[in-house]
């Protein structure tokens, strides 16, 4: 049955689940609704039955990879294992089973656990208050930039609609500024890889609303003069947006709050060990300073004596962004993190992680271009620029052999401002063995590359499928299953 | 001490000397001095896991469950045990977002049948991996349509839309210079006199939601070709299990379908995760927010699958995106996918003709025998509202028995004082409802 679609499997007749049966007088359905608005063609949906399914999905388990099959270094994804007690807390149905519009009352678990863990990441970010709706890093991103305009807007200082984004910037920043409103300003690195402060300064004016960094930035590296960027910018009568993308590097070392920074968001699903789920659910909750706190979404909650409300008196609000109060089950997974590791142990995370990071780097750095070659944080950027130049090799043809070696490649061509880039973040969860046993492949790839470049190009042979056609998927777009 | 960090103080030690450092705060150098952090966190220390266990038990044990008749956008449906053991396979759970192509093979596959059930659904060409929720989705296809009608800066709401799909996308447009106009409806129903008066050539999108928020089967005839010789795109938000019986959006004519598939396999779970599914016409294939997998071959020509169509996304167009949409609701998408692969099509209809079924018996009890005025005599399949006197008292007594009996609509219209909604699924059984209506006839004087 492999390869097949579920699509592919029907068989007129099969049932997958059986319903209860019907134990009210009822008439059918036809009978209570209007004729026009019947649905008129059939959804060709699968008809198999129960073990087809489990097969089908289990083949499919088996042709993916993740944390819990390997060595995960994804550069800017913090793929760190995430422990099984979290899965097993989050299914409770004591948590699972609750319904969003159930009154207060009922659900002061819940709002205790929004209400705490809340608490917890502005202590962990030294910030004052935050949410936890936002669904994603990116959803963060956008209400950070919602909250820079609420403000002022409501200082009346509706001149600043320019935002300034490094050029080694997630993709998602510029994005995030442009949907909320905002034109995008470029700043440049300088030749250390971190912001020029210099540039910074001729960007900088009343028309600037402020600046996103993540520190520290994509490349690894610390922004040291972040002290002096802040006051430049708070001068300038702008405001600090930082990406959380960044933050296992820092847990208990240093906080963004005490940077300078005046709104954050955190990806749970990075540096708090929640799962990825092959692209999500993930959770972006936002954390501010004081003078943001009144713009921040509704509903809020509150905790009013021995009681937690929730609080949709916020004058000055950005309003709702989300349907209800976010990726609450990717919360409660956070949450069990934040418990098991306590301050010592977010910590020592970050320590490690930083740690493995340098100790990958030093191991890696003679054989293969290193981009900026300094005391790395959590993740490191390496090139293959002289590699494509001398024998050919190419970044994509890295990350393809890693694949035949049963570890999922670094991020590859990001960030944009180093060429055939290749960033490597192997987090705090990994033993030296393993790094080591990565870094003998790293070595051993380059010797190929160098004495066998075409066999390197042909790689992977050993996975489920060869070398995928990018370019025809893009051009003649099958996006979807036809019945014939 | 901690499970989750494995390095040794050998391996420490050892790894220190590799890179030439003292120790391991000397890594940390370049944080300047005054901001660097020499006191710990004021959180509690770490614990074990047995602690954590019961700690979070506790936490859960102060939450309630009950016998839910509650709707508004969640809904207590029955979940297949299928779904959660799939998407408890650790290499779909524990997986980033399929970049890697090769060795991610059932991600993508799975999302590309995602993007199949949605299609098939919906009756429309093109879907998505997945959107937030249902009511960020409605932001998304929004911004689709005034991408698509450049000089149009309006759009109209129909009023019978949930409120908060209304307020989440006031919110994200709220800087932006586009203009929202409120459909006012007729007898809770949408008007389509009333829409054609709103419509002129500012007007980008119409959006519309059916069965609407309080349970009404709208009927859409002759709205699409009002709002297409107007140019506007049409938006249809649905409840997506109402598809197996109702008229696909593709049906009415819409342009963009979009809604949440909290109904297919996923927990209510306090509102999410859920997903939002989005699903256009080809003509909007390009505009599409988010992932999308396609089809194509490997190089030995076998059938493979890849994220496709990446020049809309952030990460190559930067500020000049569709959408910063990055990270999606995958697992919770792959939940829906394998509800739907599992039930079919027989079973989904099933499902709302249960629901449907159990619905009407429980309204013509209310409507009859309890004397309750329905708020409208519409259509409806397995969610309606009616009006008890002081809703609030009475569904706060039915609480206490363990029954959450219904929405009081006081929560999103103060002036709405003693509407009531209701929604009554498959897994709801007799003697539950007959259970709700003893309990409302003592309690309502």
């Amino acid at each position: 049955m492999s390869n097949k679609l579920i699509f592919e499997l029907y068989s007129e007749g099969r049932v997958g689940y059986r319903f209860p049966e019907q134990d009210v007088p009822a008439k059918p359905v036809s009978e209570f609704i209007s004729g026009g608005v019947k649905r008129e063609k059939a959804a060709s949906l699968p008809q198999v039955a129960e073990i087809d399914v489990i097969r089908h999905y289990t083949e499919l388990a088996s042709k993916s990879f993740g944390v819990d099959a390997g060595f995960y270094p994804l550069g800017s994804c913090t793929m760190k294992y995430n422990p099984k007690i979290n899965e097993d807390v989050a299914s409770f149905p004591e948590f699972a089973d609750i319904h969003p519009l159930q009154s207060e009352e009922t659900v002061q678990g819940m709002l205790e656990l929004i209400y705490k863990t809340t608490e917890s990441l502005a202590e962990i970010t030294g910030m004052k208050w935050g949410t936890l709706q936002p669904f994603a890093g990116a959803h963060g991103e956008y209400t950070g930039m919602k909250l820079f305009k609420a403000y002022f807007k409501k200082t009346g200082d509706t001149k600043r609609t320019k935002v300034l984004v490094p050029t080694s910037a997630h993709g998602t920043n510029p994005a995030s500024a442009h949907i909320s409103g905002f034109d995008v300003e470029e700043v440049q690195a300088d030749e250390r890889g971190l912001v020029s402060v210099e540039s910074l300064k001729e960007h900088l004016s009343d028309e600037v609303a402020g600046i996103m960094l993540t520190n520290p930035n994509t490349l690894g590296l610390f922004e040291k003069d972040i002290v002096e960027i802040a006051k430049l910018v708070h001068d300038a009568g702008g405001l600090l947006y930082y990406d959380g993308a960044n933050m296992n590097a820092i847990m208990g070392k240093v906080r963004p709050g005490d940077m300078g920074f005046d709104v954050i968001h955190l990806n749970l699903h990075k540096t708090f060990s929640t799962p990825h789920g092959g692209g999500g659910p993930g959770s972006g909750p936002v954390l501010v300073g004081d003078k943001l706190i009144p713009f921040l979404p509704v509903p809020d909650v509150k905790k009013e004596g021995d009681t937690y409300v929730l609080d949709c008196s916020k004058p000055d609000t950005i309003g709702r962004i989300s349907g209800f109060y976010g990726n609450i089950g990717v919360i409660v997974r956070a949450y069990a993190y934040i418990l098991a590791m306590g301050s010592d142990g977010l910590k020592k995370a970050s320590e490690m992680a930083v740690l493995n990071a340098n100790y990958l780097k030093e191991r890696l750095k003679a054989t293969y271009h290193l981009a900026y070659d300094n005391t790395c944080m959590h993740e490191f950027v390496l090139s293959a620029e002289t590699m494509k130049e001398e024998f050919g090799v190419s970044a994509l043809d890295v990350a393809k052999a890693l694949l035949d070696k049963g570890i999922h490649p670094m991020t590859i061509y990001f960030p944009l401002i180093v060429h055939e880039a290749m960033m490597i973040e192997p987090t705090e969860t990994e033993s030296k063995q393993t790094l080591d046993h990565f870094a003998d492949v790293m070595l051993e790839i380059y010797k190929k590359a160098k004495d066998n470049p075409e066999q390197l190009k042909a790689a992977p042979v050993l996975t489920p499928v060869k070398r995928i056609d990018e370019v025809q998927a893009a051009k003649k777009p099958v996006l979807r299953w036809i019945s014939e | 001490m901690f499970p989750y960090l494995p390095q040794t103080e050998g391996d420490i030690k050892e790894m220190l000397e590799v890179i030439g450092a003292n120790s391991v705060d000397d890594l940390f150098a370049d944080i300047p001095d005054d901001i660097y952090r020499k006191e710990p966190l004021n959180l509690p220390k770490g614990i074990s896991e047995y602690d954590v266990y019961k700690k979070m038990s506790a936490l859960a044990q102060k939450n309630k469950r009950g016998v839910s008749f509650l709707g508004c956008g969640s809904y207590d449906h029955l979940i297949p045990s299928v779904v959660k053991h799939v998407i408890k396979q650790p290499t779909f759970y524990s997986a980033y977002t399929p970049y890697q192509g090769e060795i991610s093979q059932g991600v993508l596959q799975s999302i590309f049948e995602f993007q199949t059930h949605i299609c098939e659904l919906t009756g429309l060409d093109v879907s998505n991996a997945s959107l937030y929720d249902g009511h960020t989705a409605a932001s998304e296809a929004i911004t689709m349509a005034l991408n698509t009608r450049k000089k149009a800066d309006t759009v109209i709401i129909s009023d019978t839309v949930h409120p908060h799909t209304l307020e989440v996308v006031k919110t994200f447009f709220s800087d932006n210079d586009v203009k929202f106009k409120v459909l006012q409806s007729k007898n809770y129903l949408t008007d389509l006199d009333e829409l054609k008066k709103h419509l002129d050539e500012s007007v980008a999108a119409v959006l519309v939601q059916t069965p609407n928020f309080f349970g009404y089967v709208e009927d859409l005839e002759g709205f699409a070709d009002a709002v297409h010789e107007n140019k506007s795109l049409f938006i249809i938000s649905s409840n997506p299990m109402s598809l197996g019986v109702l008229k696909s959006q593709a049906e009415w004519g819409a342009d963009i379908a979009i809604g949440d598939t909290q109904v297919f396999g996923l927990d209510k779970y306090f509102g999410g995760p859920t997903v939002g599914y989005m699903a256009a016409t080809s003509k909007l294939m390009r505009k599409i927010p988010g992932r999308i997998v396609g089809q194509t071959v490997d190089k030995d020509g076998e059938r493979a699958f890849v994220l496709t169509l990446q020049a809309r996304e952030q990460h190559i167009k930067r500020e000049r995106a569709t959408s910063n949409i990055c990270s999606n609701q995958a697992l919770a998408a792959l939940a829906s996918a394998v509800y739907l692969s599992t039930v079919g099509w027989t079973g989904l209809k099933k499902a709302v003709e249960l629901s449907s079924g159990k619905a009407h018996y429980l309204y013509e009890r209310l409507t009859g025998e309890c004397g309750f005025n329905p708020l409208a005599e519409n259509d409806f399949l397995y969610e309606f509202t009616v009006t008890i006197p002081d809703a609030r008292d009475v569904l706060k007594k039915l609480e206490e028995e363990g029954i959450f009996g219904g929405v009081p609509l006081s929560r999103f219209y103060p002036e709405m004082k003693d509407a009531v909604t209701i929604a009554v699924t498959e897994k709801r059984s007799k003697e539950e409802i007959d259970r709700l209506v003893d309990l409302l006839k003592r309690v309502v004087k």
